[in-house]
């Protein structure tokens, strides 16, 4: 299924001699840069750059009756918006496919790796529960949103701190001393497949080539706790092998920045 | 390893009764019945045809869309309102993925093969439900094909490693890895990879290979549908 475009070709024959279109190596991240409460009105936030891709993630808080089927823990949702401002390839409108994905993704990583406690964000069982919501807005969008989406989410949930709650109504104005119960990091990478070689942190330029991605989260003891395929191309168990090992080594980088 | 007796008595290794069927939907190009334990899914498939909205169209090829449903009173708890819900429209895009390296359209320049995938009953393993149905349908509808996909999901439940998981192993009250995976038997390749949960990186290589091995034993059940129909209406044939 390789399709025979001149900058695939380009690409392929640089990676063939170990580098990408801006002289990077195959697994290698551009600058990373974390900052964190960038929003006064978010209870947590944090603006992720890596390289010139730019994403700002804002978690609110609010009081919610929980959800039938689990009565004593918290809520946790996460939304993106791939904004028209942030590139010329995104219209104005409700998410499309691409935010969708990339929303889900991320609150899979958050979910799936427990690193929220949802039954410590319990207030009354049965009435009365935390409900986090985490959106995920892009800025600048320079390749690679997943990881740099998954990475603003984790920062700004690491930002927050609980308003006063006085029992009856939240106070945002006045915050508690309290922070979210967090007690690990997931952190998602996705690993790019072109031709035979395996690349991190692919600029939108290198996107249009891609056979296959892996975006792999995981949390500091190396356990996976979401997996994520996307791409036209199949891949083998070695593929997949591979790519889980490039991974675990890029998010121990990943994790430093937070 | 506390989960050593699986819910429904069923092995390590053992995949829930299949019933699959070519041919169901009469209006359709091709169509199939993919039944998996209680995880029902029809799939229809209308084209090559005409795609709109033009812009869409891509002159040096057809182009595959999948629409995957859940009938709202499919699911395990309440009513689901009628209409595509983000997880729907991942699962639409996951499934055009899982069948897309096993299709050639380019026979057909600027024109859609539309899969329909809709469930009326649902235990778990949906989404593999819709690509194993989805295959038959589009090798029924005379879509010039690879090979077959098969999907079906593995993964681990309190450490065991255990093939199709069913709802109340999803949800179990233990630590759970959900990994859905499609295969192409031909060139020993997923074109379907998620995981829900936690798990090591080689518990998680260990358990696609059971995947693959239920994988194999499902092609040829979706692969009978299709002989069995073909068989029986031999003179519909032409």
């Amino acid at each position: 299924m390789s399709k025979k475009n001149p900058v695939r070709e380009h690409i392929l024959k640089a990676l063939e001699k170990g580098v990408r279109p801006d002289g990077r190596a195959l697994t290698e991240y551009r600058p990373v840069e974390v900052t964190y409460g960038v929003s006064k009105t978010a209870e947590g936030s944090a603006i992720v750059k890596i390289g010139e891709t730019e994403v700002v993630a804002g978690a609110k808080l609010s009081i919610e009756v929980p959800f039938p089927d689990t009565p004593d823990e918290g809520i946790i949702m996460v939304n993106a918006e791939l904004l028209p401002l942030s590139s010329p390839r995104f219209e104005a409108g409700p998410p499309g496919i691409e935010a969708v994905e990339l929303a889900r993704v991320v609150d899979r990583g958050l979910r799936e790796s427990k690193a929220l406690d949802l039954k410590k964000l319990c207030i009354k069982k049965g009435e009365k529960v935390w409900s986090v919501s985490v959106d995920i807005c892009t800025l600048n969008d320079a390749g690679n949103l997943f990881d740099a989406a998954g990475l603003a989410a984790i920062a700004a949930l690491q930002d927050a701190v609980l308003p006063s709650y006085d029992g009856a109504e939240i106070d945002y104005e006045n915050k508690s001393n309290e922070r979210l119960p967090l007690s690990k990091t997931p952190i998602p990478i996705t690993v790019l497949k072109i031709g035979d070689h395996f690349i991190v942190d692919a600029l939108q330029e290198e996107m249009t080539s891609v056979d296959a991605r892996l975006t792999v989260t995981t949390t500091a003891d190396g356990t996976i706790c979401s997996l994520q395929k996307g791409g036209d191309v199949a891949v083998t168990t070695a593929d997949i092998g591979k790519m889980i090992d490039i991974s675990l080594e890029q998010a121990k980088m990943l994790r430093e920045k937070l | 390893m506390a989960y050593t007796k699986r819910v429904d008595g069923r092995k390590q290794k053992e995949i829930r009764p299949i019933t699959a069927q070519a041919g169901v939907i009469k209006n359709a190009d091709g169509s199939a019945y993919f039944k998996i334990g209680n995880t029902v899914a029809y799939a229809a498939v209308y084209g090559p045809r005409e795609l709109h909205p033009k812009f869409m169209q891509d002159p040096s090829t057809g182009i595959l869309r999948c629409n995957y449903n859940m009938m709202p009173f499919a699911g395990m708890g309440n009513r689901v309102r009628p209409g595509q819900n983000r997880r729907a429209k991942e699962i639409s895009m996951v499934t055009e993925k899982a069948l897309l390296p096993v299709v050639d359209l380019k026979e057909f320049p600027n024109a859609v093969v539309d899969v329909f995938i809709e469930l009326p009953q649902t235990d778990a393993g949906s989404r593999c439900a819709g690509i194993c149905a989805a295959s038959i349908a589009l090798a029924d509808a005379g879509i010039p094909m690879k090979d077959l996909v098969s999907a079906v999901s593995v993964g681990t439940v309190d450490g065991t490693i255990i093939v199709d998981l069913d709802y109340m192993e999803e949800a179990y009250d233990a630590s759970v890895a959900d990994i859905p995976i499609a295969y192409i038997p031909s060139t020993d390749e997923l074109s379907l990879l998620q995981m829900d949960g936690e798990i090591t990186k080689d518990t998680l290589l260990e358990a696609l290979e059971l995947g693959k091995q239920a994988c194999r034993e499902i092609i040829e059940i979706q692969k009978k549908a299709l002989k069995e129909k073909y068989l029986v209406s031999g003179e519909e044939n032409e």
